[in-house]
């Protein structure tokens, strides 16, 4: 190997929600914890868990309903997420004292190269770190490449280090179930056990071009991770991640039956989304609409922007047409979403056009005067009659209660 | 969406007098405790960030001399507080 080996640490704080939340509650330490969303807005799931709720048989993802049925004595919390993001960012404050190589995967997840320094004993300071410092605990993979680093701190926990070298990775992560490696879902586990492939080392050992055969080009993918041949680099924290689109979804607090309920959802997430693009100076041309139904089936259709736009109104109504051409209410809705591509920076050159108008710049000052307003004042204290006409359909803030949520790993540039 | 705080019974919230150095430096002067007293901080002896497990909380600690005693001042965001002597 001409290049030096990478050092790649991968940090994962131990039940990150749920750890910050007995760190602050110490009469709920020894109890079985869960954070958990809101029932009554239907996004009962359980988002983090203990030790001790883990023992019962709790899972992360499952229906609080469920959680309760397993361990009856469960103390649910609602998330605190300020808190959380906090937290995540003193943790970032650590890494950034051993390299500026941080790719922050999640809130409570980040690959670091710290090539050339040792790294085990890098893992276990920032472990030692973490804990004294932040009274949480993490768990740590060290590896050659971000995928085995990853694998790596799943293996032991809580607060401990795990090595998957070159040495041992036929021997470590070989034997491992496949779901255990990075973007192995469900569908993918699936479909490897029809051709009787289990474990990683089995996948490894799979010829590439049967691969090829099964998942096209993420066979490749599948394969290079497989044998720890992946060769993408820990992103520097300046060269974030170019955003490529930005979207917001919601699962409404009851069903939708009509288009004027879905009109609401529709402006509520387009004004976010918008709200978004601003921050970002970026505008859009296309939009996509992303349905699902009460029986979960799901699509999304998208359509391209008569000019490019941040402007919550024309957002939402390009949303609205393309779900009237697209849904013909076989079924109730239970989830929707608005998702904004195509991007381009909002202070570049623009195609204008003969016939412009000024409706579409005073349209942008309406919503930066109403953006302005809520920052200063509230969400609620501006909105669209419409809107306000359904309080529990219009009554969600898609901005202020978002969640970050990992980035994807498929990123233009890797992986090729 | 605003962050939630959290009180318990371990975790005493206490005035403190400061003072901001041009430096940027950050150091108490004098604590009021829960009876109204004041304390003068005689000396600080080492400022690092650390959770504490008793109070329930992480912050920067200020490990101090106060009334001859080794005292622990922790800056919370916005608030100070001491864990509550057993």
């Amino acid at each position: 190997m001409s290049m030096k080996e990478r050092v790649i640490l991968h940090a994962d704080i131990n039940n990150f929600y749920a750890s910050v939340e007995c760190l602050h509650r110490p009469e709920l330490r020894n109890l079985p914890v869960a954070v958990g969303g809101d029932e009554k807005l239907r996004h009962g799931i359980v988002l983090a868990k203990n030790y001790a709720a883990k023992a019962t048989g709790i899972r992360t993802g499952e229906t609080l309903w469920q959680a309760r049925l397993k361990c009856p004595g469960l103390v649910v919390l609602p998330p605190n997420y300020p808190l959380y993001l906090r937290f995540a960012r003193f943790a970032r404050q650590i890494y950034a004292d051993f390299t500026d190589r941080i790719e922050p995967f999640g809130l409570d997840e980040a690959w670091l190269d710290v090539s050339g320094s040792d790294g085990l004993l890098t893992a276990d300071t920032i472990r030692e770190r973490i804990r004294r410092e932040l009274g949480v605990t993490a768990s740590v993979g060290v590896s050659y490449n971000k995928i085995f680093a990853k694998l790596g701190s799943d293996l032991k926990k809580p607060d401990a280090t795990t090595l998957v070298s070159r040495e041992n990775f036929q021997t470590v992560a070989w034997p491992l179930p496949v779901e255990e490696l990075l973007y192995v879902g469900q569908a993918t586990r699936e479909k490897l056990q029809r051709y009787s492939i289990h474990t990683i080392g089995q996948l490894a050992a799979a010829p590439l071009s049967f691969l090829r055969g099964i998942f096209g080009k993420v066979g490749d993918v599948l394969h290079t991770f497989a044998n720890g041949r992946d060769q993408s680099p820990v992103m520097r924290l300046d060269e974030e991640a170019q955003v490529r689109s930005i979207g917001n979804s919601t699962t409404t607090p009851r069903d939708l039956t009509c288009d004027d309920e879905v009109k609401i959802i529709l402006f509520v997430l387009s004004e976010s989304v918008c709200a978004r693009l601003r921050e970002h100076g970026l505008l859009c041309r296309t939009v996509a609409v992303s349905i699902r139904d009460n029986a979960l089936f799901c699509f999304e259709r998208q359509s391209k922007l008569p000019a490019p736009s941040h402007i919550s109104a024309e957002i939402a109504g390009t949303a609205m047409q393309l779900f009237r051409r697209h849904y013909s209410w076989p079924r109730p809705i239970r989830s929707i979403g608005v998702r904004c591509s195509d991007l381009l920076p909002a202070n570049g050159p623009l195609q204008l056009t003969v016939f412009d108008d000024d409706t579409r710049d005073k349209l942008a000052a309406l919503d930066k005067t109403v953006e302005a307003l809520r920052k200063r004042f509230g969400h609620f204290c501006i909105q669209r009659a419409s809107v306000s006409a359904d309080q529990p359909l219009g009554g969600i803030d898609p901005k202020g209660d978002h969640i970050i949520h990992p980035v994807g790993f498929f990123r233009e540039g890797m992986l090729k | 969406m605003r962050e939630k705080r959290y009180e318990n019974e371990h975790k005493v919230y206490i005035r403190v007098e400061a003072v901001f150095h041009p430096d940027g430096r950050l150091l108490p002067m004098a604590l009021w405790w829960e009876n109204g007293r004041r304390y003068t901080v005689d000396r600080v002896l080492d400022i690092c960030r650390a959770a504490s497990l008793k109070a329930g909380s992480s912050g920067i600690r200020y490990t101090c001399m106060v009334h001859g005693r080794r005292t622990c001042l922790f800056y919370e965001e916005d608030r100070w507080f001491m864990e509550r002597p057993d």
